[in-house]
C-alpha cells in the first residue's frame, strides 16, 4: 500500500506531469477562487498542502536524504510562505471584488481605514514586533540547524550533481533547454528587463492600492505564472527532482548515479532531413536549419503581429504599439519555457535551430 | 494584543525611576522632547529622531496593516541590518585567501564564542531572498507599482538582483566543495555570453584580422573570477564584491528607495494616487 502510494507520487512528480499540474492548480485557484478561499476546509487544505507534503515525505527516507539539507529547508520554508500568501491575497481579493461589485469601495478605502494615525506608537510598534519575533525565528533555526561546511574546495573533484545555489535552480533547469547564451545570459536579462517594464506595460488604471483580482485579472495570472510556475516551481524541481547527471528522480527514489536515461535527444532539422525525407543533411546551414528558421520568424514575428489582430487586440489597442511589442516578446519569451520543456519530454526535441557552426542555437 | 497596548501606554506614562531619568540633564540633551504621549510630542518624536524620521509622522491606518504590506519590506530591511552586523563580525575571524578561508570557517564554527554567527548570517541570507520575493509578490498584487510608484518598483527589482548576488558571491566564501561547483555552475554561463564569451554567438565577430579578441583569457568568464576557473583570484573578487562593491550600491538604492516610499505618497492606497505626501 505504501509503495504504491510511493509509485504513485513519484509517478505524480514526473516532469511533464508536475508541471502541468502546477499550472492546472494555479489556473484553478484563481478560477475557483470563491470556494478556495470562502471555504474552510478547501482553504485550510491549500494552505497546508505544502507542510503535509514535507511532514509526509520526511518520512520517506530517500526524501529525508535531500530534505535534511540544511540548505534546502528554507526552501520548504518558501513553498509554505509562497502558498500561503497567494491564497490569502486572493482572499482579500475576492471580498473587494464583491465588495465593488455591490457598488461599494474596496475595503482599503473605508471611511476607518483613511483616518490618519500616529506613527509613533502604531507603526513603530509594530515594527518592533515583527523584529522581534523574525530574531527569535533566526536565533532559534540558528541554534538548531548548523550551517553546512563540506570537503575543502578541490578544482579536481566535481560533485555529482554539481548545483547552482538554490535561489539560481530554476536558471540552471532552463539551462537543460536552452543553449547556455539563451539560458545563462538573454533568459535573466529579460527576466530582470521584463520585471523593471510590468508598471510601463500595464495600463490597466484601475487596481492601485488595493487587492483585487477581478479588475485586473490576466496580470495577476501572468505575473502568478511567471512567479510560481517558472521560479517557485523550477526551484522545487531543481532541489528536489534533479540528481545524479541532472536526471529526473521521483522525490521518493533513492539518487542511484548509475540510473540510465536514454539520451536521444535530436534536433527537428534531424527530424525532418534524416528521419522525415530520409536524405543526409545539407552541409550548409542556411539550407538545413531552413524550416526552424522559419518556425521561429513565425513565432517571434508574425505570432505577435496574428495576435495584435485576433487573441490579444485589446491589449494592442490599450497599449499602443511600442508597448506592444516588448510586452508580446516577453510574453513569447516566457511561454517558450515551457513549450520546449514539454517539446523535450515528449518527443525529445534538442533545437529548432542548431548551427554550432556559429554557436547559435534555439 | 492587549499587552502591547499596554506596553504602548507604559512608554507614554513615565512613572518611578523612569520618570527621574526623563528629567535629568542627559536624557533632556539626547531628546529634545517630552514623552511621546501627546500629538505634538510624537509628533517631534518622529521629526526629531534620525533613524525614525524615515517615518512620516502620521500616516493612514490602512498603510499600517499587516494584512496589507506583510511588513515584507520591513522585514527584508531587518533582515539586510542583521545580515550587516554578523558579517562585520565574520569579517573579524575570515581571510579571503585559498589556504585560510576553509580552516577560518572551522575555526569560527568550532572555537568562536558565541558560535551561530555563521548560522545567522547564512539562514538571515536565505530568509531575506525569500522575503524579497514576497515584498514584491504583494507590491505587485495591490498594484502598488502604479503610477505614481513605477520608479520604485525599477529601485525594487535592481534591489532584488543585488539581494541575489550578495548571495551569489557569499556563497563562494566557505571555499568548500559546495561553494567552489556552485561558483563554477554558475559563473559558466558567463562563457556564453553574447560577443564577449568564449562560447557566445557572434564571437567570431570579435576579431581583428586573425587575432581572437575574446579568449579564455579575456573573455566575461574571466572578468568575472579573475582567472580561467574559480579560483584564488575569484575568491578575492568575491569576497571584495560581496563585503564592499555590493552593499555600496545597495545601500545607495536602499536609501532611494525608502525615500520614493514617502515622495510617492507613502504607502499606496486607493483614491490618493499622485498626491504628494509630505
Ligand atoms: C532588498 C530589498 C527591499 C527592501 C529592504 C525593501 C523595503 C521596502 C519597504 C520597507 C517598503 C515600505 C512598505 C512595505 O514594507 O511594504 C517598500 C515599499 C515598496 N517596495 Fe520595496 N524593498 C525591497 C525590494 C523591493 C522589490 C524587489 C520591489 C519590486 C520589484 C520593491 C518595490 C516596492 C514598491 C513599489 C514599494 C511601495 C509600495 C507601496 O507604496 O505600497 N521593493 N520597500
Amino acid at each position: 500500500m505504501i509503495d504504491l502510494l510511493r509509485g504513485f507520487m513519484n509517478w505524480l512528480f514526473e516532469p511533464s506531469i508536475a508541471l502541468t499540474l502546477t499550472i492546472v492548480a494555479v489556473w484553478a485557484l484563481y478560477r475557483y477562487r470563491r470556494v478556495c478561499t470562502q471555504n474552510k476546509i478547501v482553504g485550510g487544505l491549500i494552505v497546508a498542502s505544502p507542510l503535509l507534503f514535507f511532514f509526509f515525505s520526511a518520512f520517506d527516507p530517500n526524501f529525508w536524504i535531500q530534505f535534511k539539507r540544511p540548505d534546502n529547508i528554507p526552501i520548504a520554508g518558501m513553498m509554505f510562505l509562497v502558498v500561503f500568501f497567494t491564497w490569502f491575497a486572493l482572499k482579500l481579493a475576492v471580498d473587494n471584488d464583491d465588495r465593488i461589485r455591490e457598488g461599494r469601495p474596496p475595503k482599503e478605502a473605508d471611511p476607518e481605514e483613511e483616518e490618519k494615525v500616529f506613527v509613533w506608537p502604531d507603526l513603530v510598534y509594530t515594527e518592533l514586533l515583527c523584529l522581534l519575533l523574525v530574531s527569535i525565528l533566526l536565533v532559534v533555526w540558528s541554534i538548531l540547524i548548523p550551517a553546512p561546511l563540506e570537503e575543502p574546495a578541490n578544482p579536481q573533484l566535481t560533485p555529482n550533481p554539481s548545483k547552482a545555489p538554490w535561489y539560481f535552480l530554476g536558471l540552471q533547469e532552463i539551462l537543460v533547454y536552452f543553449d547556455p547564451w539563451l539560458a545563462g545570459v538573454v533568459i535573466p536579462t529579460f527576466i530582470i528587463i521584463g520585471l523593471m517594464a510590468i508598471p510601463y506595460i500595464d495600463t490597466n488604471e484601475k487596481g492601485n492600492g488595493y487587492y483585487t483580482y477581478e479588475e485586473r485579472k490576466s496580470e495577476i495570472f501572468l505575473f502568478q505564472f511567471g512567479f510560481i510556475v517558472l521560479w517557485v516551481f523550477l526551484v522545487f524541481e531543481g532541489t528536489f527532482l534533479r540528481g545524479p547527471n541532472w536526471n529526473f528522480y521521483g522525490p521518493y527514489e533513492y539518487w542511484d548515479p548509475h540510473k540510465l536515461v536514454p539520451l536521444t535527444n535530436i534536433n527537428l532539422s534531424e527530424v525532418l532531413w534524416a528521419r522525415w525525407l530520409g536524405i543526409g543533411l545539407p552541409s550548409f546551414w542556411l539550407v538545413r536549419e531552413f524550416v526552424g528558421i522559419v518556425l521561429m520568424l513565425l513565432y517571434f514575428v508574425a505570432l505577435p503581429v496574428w495576435l495584435a489582430r485576433g487573441f490579444l487586440r485589446r491589449y494592442y489597442d490599450q497599449m499602443g504599439l511600442m508597448r506592444y511589442v516588448i510586452f508580446s516578446h516577453l510574453l513569447l519569451w516566457m511561454v517558450m519555457i515551457p513549450i520546449k520543456m514539454y517539446l523535450r519530454w515528449t518527443i525529445n526535441l534538442k533545437y529548432f535551430v542548431a548551427i554550432p557552426e556559429l554557436l547559435f542555437n534555439i | 494584543m492587549s499587552w502591547l497596548n499596554n506596553l504602548k501606554d507604559k512608554v507614554g506614562t513615565p512613572s518611578g525611576w523612569y520618570s527621574d531619568l526623563t528629567r535629568t540633564p542627559v536624557w533632556k540633551s539626547i531628546f529634545r522632547h517630552k514623552l511621546p504621549n501627546d500629538p505634538k510630542n510624537r509628533a517631534l518624536v518622529v521629526l526629531t529622531n534620525v533613524f525614525l524620521h524615515l517615518h512620516p509622522v502620521r500616516m493612514r491606518k490602512q498603510g499600517l496593516r499587516v494584512s496589507y504590506t506583510w511588513c515584507m519590506g520591513g522585514i527584508s530591511f531587518f533582515l539586510f541590518l542583521s545580515l550587516t552586523v554578523t558579517g562585520i563580525l565574520l569579517m573579524f575571524y575570515y581571510r579571503p585567501t585559498a589556504q585560510h578561508a576553509y580552516p577560518d570557517m572551522l575555526d569560527l564554527m568550532e572555537s568562536a564564542s558565541l558560535g551561530i554567527m555563521r548560522e545567522m548570517h547564512r539562514w538571515a541570507a536565505h530568509l531575506m531572498i525569500i522575503t524579497v520575493w514576497l515584498h514584491m509578490l504583494r507590491v505587485f498584487l495591490t498594484g502598488s507599482y502604479k503610477p505614481p510608484r513605477e520608479f520604485n518598483w525599477v529601485v525594487g527589482v535592481l534591489l532584488l538582483v543585488l539581494t541575489l548576488l550578495f548571495s551569489f558571491t557569499g556563497y563562494l566564501l566557505p571555499w568548500d566543495q559546495l561553494a567552489m561547483w556552485a561558483v563554477t555552475v554558475g559563473s559558466n554561463m558567463a562563457r556564453a555570453t553574447p560577443m564577449m564569451g568564449t562560447e557566445g554567438p557572434g564571437v567570431q565577430l570579435m576579431q581583428i584580422g586573425d587575432v581572437p579578441l575574446i579568449t579564455a583569457g579575456s573573455d566575461m568568464r574571466f572578468v568575472l573570477l579573475a582567472g580561467r576557473f574559480v579560483g584564488e583570484g575569484a575568491l578575492l573578487r568575491f569576497y571584495v564584491l560581496h563585503c564592499l562593491g555590493i552593499p555600496f550600491i545597495f545601500v545607495i538604492l536602499l536609501a532611494v528607495h525608502f525615500w520614493r516610499v514617502r515622495r510617492d505618497g507613502g504607502i499606496s492606497g486607493p483614491g490618493k494616487g499622485g498626491k504628494l505626501a509630505l
